[in-house]
């Protein structure tokens, strides 16, 4: 086995680990550091992000209004101390990314220009036209080409944490392009791996979103925190969960029912007017915007279609002129695959899995409970989504908290010792381990499609916008079923050369752990609250629930749950008000 | 509309030492499906060896470059349907070494991309702004275009001077190097000048324009090119006219 070695390592090269590579080698160039990442970099999901990313820069906004649209739109599940990091230092890090080239969008006399977002009080979202991703992670990726000292290793999946006593020490990966397992030592590791929204059927989320670094983080000991907390985007296309982005309402987009009709007004949103106010109607929060769609569904309002029931997003209004200044990859993307023009049609629109506000548990440091390992991005939870992000709120946190994660780690690394040989051995466990369960194998009779729909299906059924105690069960009999099932997989592909199907089988058992966390912290936590609606307990209970979820993974059967104080520091927990 | 259509795929696997070939799938011609749907299909339910790359599915990540009946193609984006009644032919990109399948190594893209130091460069001690400095939406404009490639690599693989050249710098690493140069914040062309002048390929060039052709998101790096030989020619008489200097 070749056998490699760093002070740190990314695993990751989307926003957040890029950012944190960056912040590394700006904090100390003699350390040695590395990025791995299953795809190029500048592929990461990051690209897809469509709508802009929120820092207050506009003369008649202020750091404490975002700080309350953040605190309030996560229904008070967001640890408080976490926002505040978040909302000082956005704008300063936005700020660095102009300076490194992004091209955001202009005002006429040349200062950034922002836009409204959903929950949003002011106007402060900049934005790069509707591909504010794609210039994001290109600038970032770019940027770091800079700094000879980032290694990189691109098509290279990470598939088990080294840790010693307690103690992370690196990565046992797969080259994608020659099927050499690698070990990659390291003093610090980063988690900078993205969310999983692949693990349901229907999401926004790319291919490459299957949560491996919460797996990763799991099975090595480190618990994942809020995992209930699942985000349905109120706005993707009904055949291919390819998103319509929020700005289209930013922008002033309307969502109407069958009969042409502003239906939010009826679900305390507001009262409909011609040109979007600010927390109100199509800019409310996420979650309220997705479960009046199941309400207008229950009433047989919505159309129905070949994929499901939807509405429409109607756009028309807003002319050819203003969709493609401002929403050109919308109108790309209606065109492309769904075979209409917003500027003549309305968009059919349902809500689609997006984002997951849980994630591997870390301090605001970005470090986790497990020594030398830290996390950051979509991946980790710090937490300052609590139970609804807010549209815009990602991107920033991305280079905020990459940027956090990465000093951290800079620090606790030169101060680390070398990893302990005794991982060599791990690592060839990890080998023989994949050889033997994967590519030698030709027992088993599973096709890893099937379980992962069934998979999908169940986590569909078990944990969308509206839970019961009876559907997660289910879900999670079913998921302990599937994980059962996975030891009797098959793999058509033997090859060591570029083995997607490999690939997509650690990814499939990793999400069965990311998935079971979700249900069994769904399944405790009896309340109501953001995106987490329980059918059976409607109501918010500040009493009990008004902590975070801690899932530790057992060595057999489902997670422990345990419960985390939320930290409140200036906004004590209230009503949420929107649009009155 | 017929039902069903048929893929030709590209095979090729380096353990198997064998020539490429081609494996014909039928998939299910369901309204609305791409190129890339199809190979998933295939891939999950009728042989998982088939590989190639994809992953956003919604053109902008760049991974499922790929080409269709001989032409270049991001596969996440191209109705099966427009190809009735089939067969499709599916190949991997060209001037690329293919790794296996439809997969190329892309090591060379890679290594060119960085040579055009595509970042913002300034001249030392120029100042730097404690805002964000100030770009109108025409200087936004200068560059705008430029900075929308995706990096799909198509244009290389339509590219015939890269096909004879490999040593050529070529389409889409120039466009990004233009990209820079006309960004208002930076100070960095004439070191990119050099990194372009170090090859001949851009001399090679015509002004066919295949890259822009089949650039699926309208970049235009052949007008990139043209550009490059333009400022280029002129620092070439500064030179001649002001011998080391002109700078
Ligand atoms: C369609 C869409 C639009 C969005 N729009 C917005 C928006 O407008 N504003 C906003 O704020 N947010 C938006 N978001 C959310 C935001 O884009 C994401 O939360 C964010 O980009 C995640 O970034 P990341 O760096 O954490 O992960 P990613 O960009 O997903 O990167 C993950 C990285 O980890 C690597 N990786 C994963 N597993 C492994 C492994 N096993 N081994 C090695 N490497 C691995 C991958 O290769 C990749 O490099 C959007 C999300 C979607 C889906
Ligand atoms: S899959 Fe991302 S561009 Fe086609």
């Amino acid at each position: 086995m070749e056998v490699t070695a760093h002070d740190i390592l990314l695993i990751g090269g989307g926003g957040a680990g890029l950012r944190a590579a960056i912040a590394i080698a700006e904090a100390d160039p003699r350390l040695n550091l590395a990025v791995v990442s299953k795809v190029y970099p500048m592929r990461s999901h990051t690209v897809s992000a469509e709508g802009g990313a929120a820092a207050v820069i506009a003369a008649n906004d202020t750091i404490d209004e975002h700080a309350y649209d953040t605190i309030s739109g996560s229904d008070w599940l967001a640890d408080q101390d976490a926002v505040e990091i978040f909302v000082n230092n956005v704008t300063h890090e936005m700020l660095r990314l102009e300076h490194w080239g992004c091209p955001w969008s202009r005002e006429p006399d040349g200062r950034i220009a922002v836009r409204p977002f959903g929950g949003m009080k002011k106007e402060r979202t900049w934005f790069a036209a509707d591909k504010t991703g794609f210039h994001m992670l290109h600038s970032l990726f770019q940027t770091s080409l800079k700094y000879g000292e980032i290694k990189r290793y691109d098509e290279t999946f990470a598939t088990r944490l080294l840790v010693d006593d307690g103690v992370v020490g690196g990565v046992v990966a797969i080259e994608l392009a020659t099927g050499k397992i690698r070990a990659i030592m390291a003093k610090a590791v980063i988690l900078c791996t993205g969310g999983c929204g692949r693990v349901f059927p229907f999401t926004t989320n790319a291919n490459i979103c299957t949560g491996d670094g919460m797996a990763l983080a799991f099975r090595a000991g480190a618990p994942l925190k809020d995992m209930e907390m699942v985000q349905y985007h109120p706005t993707g296309l009904p055949q291919t969960g390819i998103l319509i982005t929020e700005a289209t309402r930013g922008e002033g987009g309307w969502l109407v029912n069958k009969d042409g009709y502003r239906y939010l007004q009826d679900y305390d949103l507001g009262k409909p007017t011609p040109t979007p106010v600010f927390r109100s109607m199509e800019l409310g929060p996420r979650d309220r915007l997705s479960q009046a769609f199941v309400k207008e569904m229950e009433k047989g309002r919505t159309l129905k279609g070949p994929y499901g029931d939807y509405v429409h997003l109607d756009l028309r209004h807003l002319g050819e002129k203003k969709i493609d200044e401002k929403l050109p990859m919308v109108r790309e993307l209606c065109r492309n695959y769904a075979n209409i023009d917003p500027v003549h049609q309305m968009i059919p629109v349902r809500p689609v899995v997006h984002y997951m506000m849980g994630g591997i548990s870390t301090d605001s440091s970005g470090a986790t409970p497990l020594k030398g390992l830290y996390a950051a991005g979509e991946a980790a939870c710090v937490s300052m989504n609590g139970a609804n992000r807010l549209g815009s709120n990602s991107l920033g946190e991305l280079l905020v908290f990459g940027a956090r994660a990465g000093t951290s780690a800079a620090q606790y690394a030169s101060g680390a010792r070398r990893p302990s040989d005794r991982l060599l051995a791990q690592a060839a466990d990890e080998e023989r381990r994949i050889e033997r369960e994967y590519l030698n194998r030709n027992s088993g009779r599973e096709r890893i499609a099937k379980l992962r729909e069934e998979m999908q299906h169940a986590m569909e059924s078990a944990c969308g916008i509206y839970r019961t105690r009876q559907t997660l069960e289910e879900g999670a009999a079913k998921l302990a079923e599937l994980k059962q099932r996975f030891g009797g997989i098959t793999l058509d592909d033997h090859s060591r050369t570029f083995n997607t199907q490999l690939m997509a089988a650690l990814e499939l058992s990793g999400m069965l752990e990311v998935a079971e966390s979700m249900v069994h912290a769904a399944l405790w936590r009896e309340e109501s609250r953001g995106a987490h609606q329980r059918t059976d307990f409607p109501k918010r209970d500040d009493q009990k629930f008004l902590a975070h979820s801690i899932a530790h993974r057992n060595a057999e059967g489902p997670p422990r749950i345990e419960s985390l104080p939320v930290t409140i520091t200036r906004w004590p927990p209230g009503e949420r008000v929107y649009g009155r | 509309m017929a039902d069903k259509i048929t893929l030709e795929v590209a095979r090729y696997s380096p353990e198997q030492d064998g020539e490429p070939r081609f494996d014909r799938y039928e998939v299910p011609l369901i309204e609305n499906w791409m190129v890339l749907d199809a190979l998933n299909y295939i891939k999950d339910q009728l042989d998982g060896t088939v590989t190639f790359r994809w992953s956003c599915r919604m053109g902008i990540c760049g991974s499922c470059g790929m080409v269709v009946n001989g032409h270049e193609r991001l596969t996440c984006e191209t109705l099966l349907a427009d190809y009735l009644p089939g067969p499709i032919r599916v190949e991997p990109l060209r001037h690329f070494p293919v790794m296996r399948d439809l997969v190329v190594d892309l090591s060379d893209f890679m290594e060119k991309l960085e040579r055009v130091k595509p970042w913002i460069i300034r001249q030392p001690g120029a100042p730097e702004p404690s805002r964000e400095f100030i770009q109108t939406p025409e200087q936004l404009a200068e560059y705008k275009q430029y900075s929308l490639c995706i990096n799909c690599v198509l244009c290389y693989s339509a590219c015939p001077v890269y096909g004879l050249d490999p040593h050529f710098i070529g389409p889409a690493a120039s466009a990004l190097s233009l990209r820079y140069n006309l960004d208002s914040r930076d100070q960095g062309a004439e070191q990119r000048l050099d990194v372009m002048a170090q090859h001949d390929g851009v001399w090679d060039c015509t002004v066919i324009g295949e890259c822009s052709v089949v650039c699926p998101k309208h970049v235009d790096p052949s007008l990139a090119i043209q550009e490059y030989k333009i400022s280029a020619t002129k620092a070439w008489f500064k030179n001649l006219l002001m011998p080391g200097g002109g700078k």
